[in-house]
């Protein structure tokens, strides 16, 4: 026995080392283009730096150019107080957006699944035809949207106008109060990428469970609540998390619908395009690393405060107690 | 009559009778949804197939149309039907006149003028579509050019990724050690990493390399594995069973065989659909292109067509040309993929 030891050993060191050798492309990667920058960005987030001249070390100053005069503002509402009152801004146009854009999405695409997983003449063809927004997102759709949304040569409001005798129809992306309502119709149309993960989550739900709970005598509107819902809880959180986390990260819709200005009178001056332009248009690097390390916390902790209250909502197969 | 009448208890009175109420709504619903998907499509493609004129006078038609006309004495005039004492016919509309009215004759005999409100006939239109928008709106940018890039940046990255992402997966998927587990962790984590917090020092190293206003910033990455493909592949290929590594190794196949002759052949399924998913994302991402790429000749579709419509969005035929243009190729990829998006798309419909 003794004899066959250090041969094993050795055969899981070996083991050990060709696993470790197959992921060295990911731990480079890993190293140069993930740790070294966010290290990098951190230091960066407490210099004066445009690129051309070497960073220069100003401890907190970015930070307190975003934080401070909050009090004063509360005092006298004027937002001119605030270090930067654009931040502020692009903070509150992103989440305004993620509180109209999120349920929206949230409810519009778990209805369109569930829909989608009836059997209803044509099926493959109607998840076809909602599935494919989703796969042309990006410049030339939402070059696209623009045209629609024009009020004198759009479609949109034509058909608010004539068909549903809408008088004054909004100006859309060209009036600041309907511009961020623009870009969740937009967002809309896309609806179909978490439609079809809630599709898939609805045909993993075990179907004995439906019979179990058509034995005893539950109707179809139970067996929603009872065994649907509480099934694709998980599937509502994953969606939420990764939703929101792209609402920090919208840019590419808002920076072609405003040729990269975040107007009409900065009303779509989003978070990730406020920060584009400090860093590319204004080389405020330093700066731009601050917001992407507040970026950075706000993602955090809105992930951890979502993973924490999920307890008490999103159910787990496997989980002994029911629903909470 | 009886017919009918029996119909409406079986409707509203019997399970089966439910079924197919519930689903004639449901099959309502999506179509109407479906419209609502379509018609933007449809417009875009009625635009890119008008000349300026029409989109100026005839925007919101989803036909690209032009109004019919005739020639009465070397003049040319628009037709209408028209209805004359209660008989509809076809008139050329000479000139309007005041209080929403005009003059109206018959081509056929030019002395009879009707004077007829105009908004009670209808224009006569024809068909006018230009499909010369397509060639010109190639040449109005260097299309060519830009597709050239977008392929490379496209391609050479799915080949970097797929290379890279098998590598890593098969790692993570057939070697037990005491860090593995904690280092997949790892990985998993930086799906919620916000790209942001790493651009800018990326950036100032990409420039020290000299690499800012080339295509190697998007590509180069690829070639060091990304989270969401290898735990695609990663979780493809722990499906696989060990037996088949076993009988390989007994033959005398090391690691690195069994991967390429085993695994890889195994996964196809896997393979294409990551690479599917990084076609739409290479395909589609503007982001990093617009960061790194700085002069015209080195864009890719994305960019070049956004800067396009930044200085000339007059040119609305064009623009939508080229977005019909660049919308083609995932379509036709997606229409000979379905099977394959709808299966790996649990993992994937975050990409992006």
């Amino acid at each position: 026995m003794t004899l066959f030891k250090p041969h094993k050993m050795s055969l899981a060191r070996r083991e050990a080392l060709a696993g470790y050798a197959f992921i060295i492309p990911w731990i480079i990667g890993f190293l140069i283009f993930t740790i070294g920058p966010m290290l990098a960005s951190l230091y960066f987030s407490f210099t004066d730096y445009n690129i051309i001249d070497p960073p220069r070390w100003i401890g907190l100053q970015n930070y307190a150019r975003v934080f401070s005069g909050i009090p004063e503002y509360f005092k006298t509402g004027d937002p001119r107080q605030l270090g930067d009152p654009l931040f502020w801004k692009s903070l509150q146009v992103t989440l305004y957006f993620a509180s109209l854009a999120l349920p929206l999405n949230l409810i519009l695409s778990f209805f369109l699944a569930i829909l989608l997983n009836q059997k209803v003449p044509g099926v493959n063809v109607w998840r076809t035809i909602f599935f494919l927004p989703s796969i042309i997102a990006g410049v030339a759709v939402t070059l696209l949207w623009i045209r629609i949304l024009n009020p004198r040569m759009g479609i949109l409001n034509p058909f608010l106008q004539n068909v549903l005798g809408i008088q004054n129809p909004p100006g859309w992306l060209q009036d600041p109060n309907w511009s961020v309502p623009a870009l969740v119709l937009m967002s809309l149309w896309g609806v179909g990428g978490s439609m079809i993960i809630y599709l898939a989550g609805l045909q993993g739900i075990p179907t004995d469970l439906y019979d179990a709970a058509k034995v005893d005598g539950a109707n179809a509107w139970q067996r929603f609540w009872n065994v649907t819902f509480p099934m694709m809880t998980p599937v509502l959180f994953y969606n939420l998390v990764l939703g929101m986390i792209g609402t920090f990260q919208y840019f590419t819709e808002v920076y072609v619908a405003t040729s990269g200005t975040g107007g009409p009178q900065r009303s779509t001056l989003f978070y990730n395009l406020y920060l584009y332009q400090n860093a590319f248009r204004y080389f405020d690097m330093g700066y731009a690393s601050t917001m992407a390390w507040i970026l950075f916390v706000i993602v955090l902790l809105l992930t951890a405060l979502i993973f924490r209250s999920s307890d008490a909502w999103v159910y787990y197969e496997g989980q002994l107690r029911g629903r909470g | 009559m009886k017919r009918v009448l029996n119909f409406l208890p079986w409707l509203f009175g019997t399970v089966k009778g439910h079924e197919f109420l519930f689903k004639g709504i449901t099959t309502l619903i999506l179509a109407a949804g479906a419209v609502v998907i379509m018609v933007p499509l449809a417009f875009m493609i009625s635009t890119s197939l008008k000349d300026p004129a029409q989109i100026r006078s005839d925007a919101n038609t989803l036909i690209p149309r032009k109004p019919q006309t005739t020639e009465i004495n070397g003049e040319r005039y628009n037709l209408y039907q028209v209805t004359v004492n209660g008989i509809s016919r076809e008139m050329a509309m000479l000139k309007k006149a005041p209080g929403g009215m005009a003059n109206f004759v018959d081509p056929a005999s030019p002395d009879e003028i009707y004077e007829l409100k105009i908004n009670e006939q209808t224009p006569l239109y024809r068909l006018d579509i230009h499909w010369e928008n397509y060639p010109e709106a190639l040449t109005a940018m260097p299309f060519f050019r830009y597709l050239g890039n977008t392929l490379i940046v496209t391609f050479v990255g799915m080949a970097g990724m797929l290379f890279s992402c098998s590598l890593v997966a098969y790692g993570f998927s057939r070697f037990r050690a005491r860090w593995l587990n904690l280092l997949f962790l790892l990985l998993l984590s930086t799906i919620m990493l916000p790209s942001q917090v790493r651009l800018i020092p990326l950036y100032i190293l990409f420039q020290n390399l000299g690499w800012v206003n080339t295509l190697l910033p998007l590509i180069v990455p690829q070639f060091f594995a990304n989270a969401y493909d290898v735990f695609l592949l990663r979780q493809f290929f722990m499906t696989i069973p060990l037996e088949l590594d076993d009988a390989a190794k007994i033959d005398g196949a090391n690691p690195l065989q069994v991967l390429l002759y085993i695994i890889l052949p195994q996964a196809r399924p896997a393979l294409v659909s990551v690479g599917i998913f990084h076609f739409l994302y290479a395909w589609n991402d503007f982001y990093e292109p617009l960061i790194f790429l700085h002069t015209r000749e080195n864009w890719t579709l994305a960019v070049g067509l956004q800067t396009f419509d930044a200085i000339y969005t007059i040119n609305t035929h064009l623009i939508m040309a080229v977005s019909v243009l660049m919308i083609v190729p995932p379509i036709v990829l997606f229409f000979f993929s379905q099977r394959i998006f709808t299966q790996g798309v649990v993992f994937s419909g975050i990409k992006g």
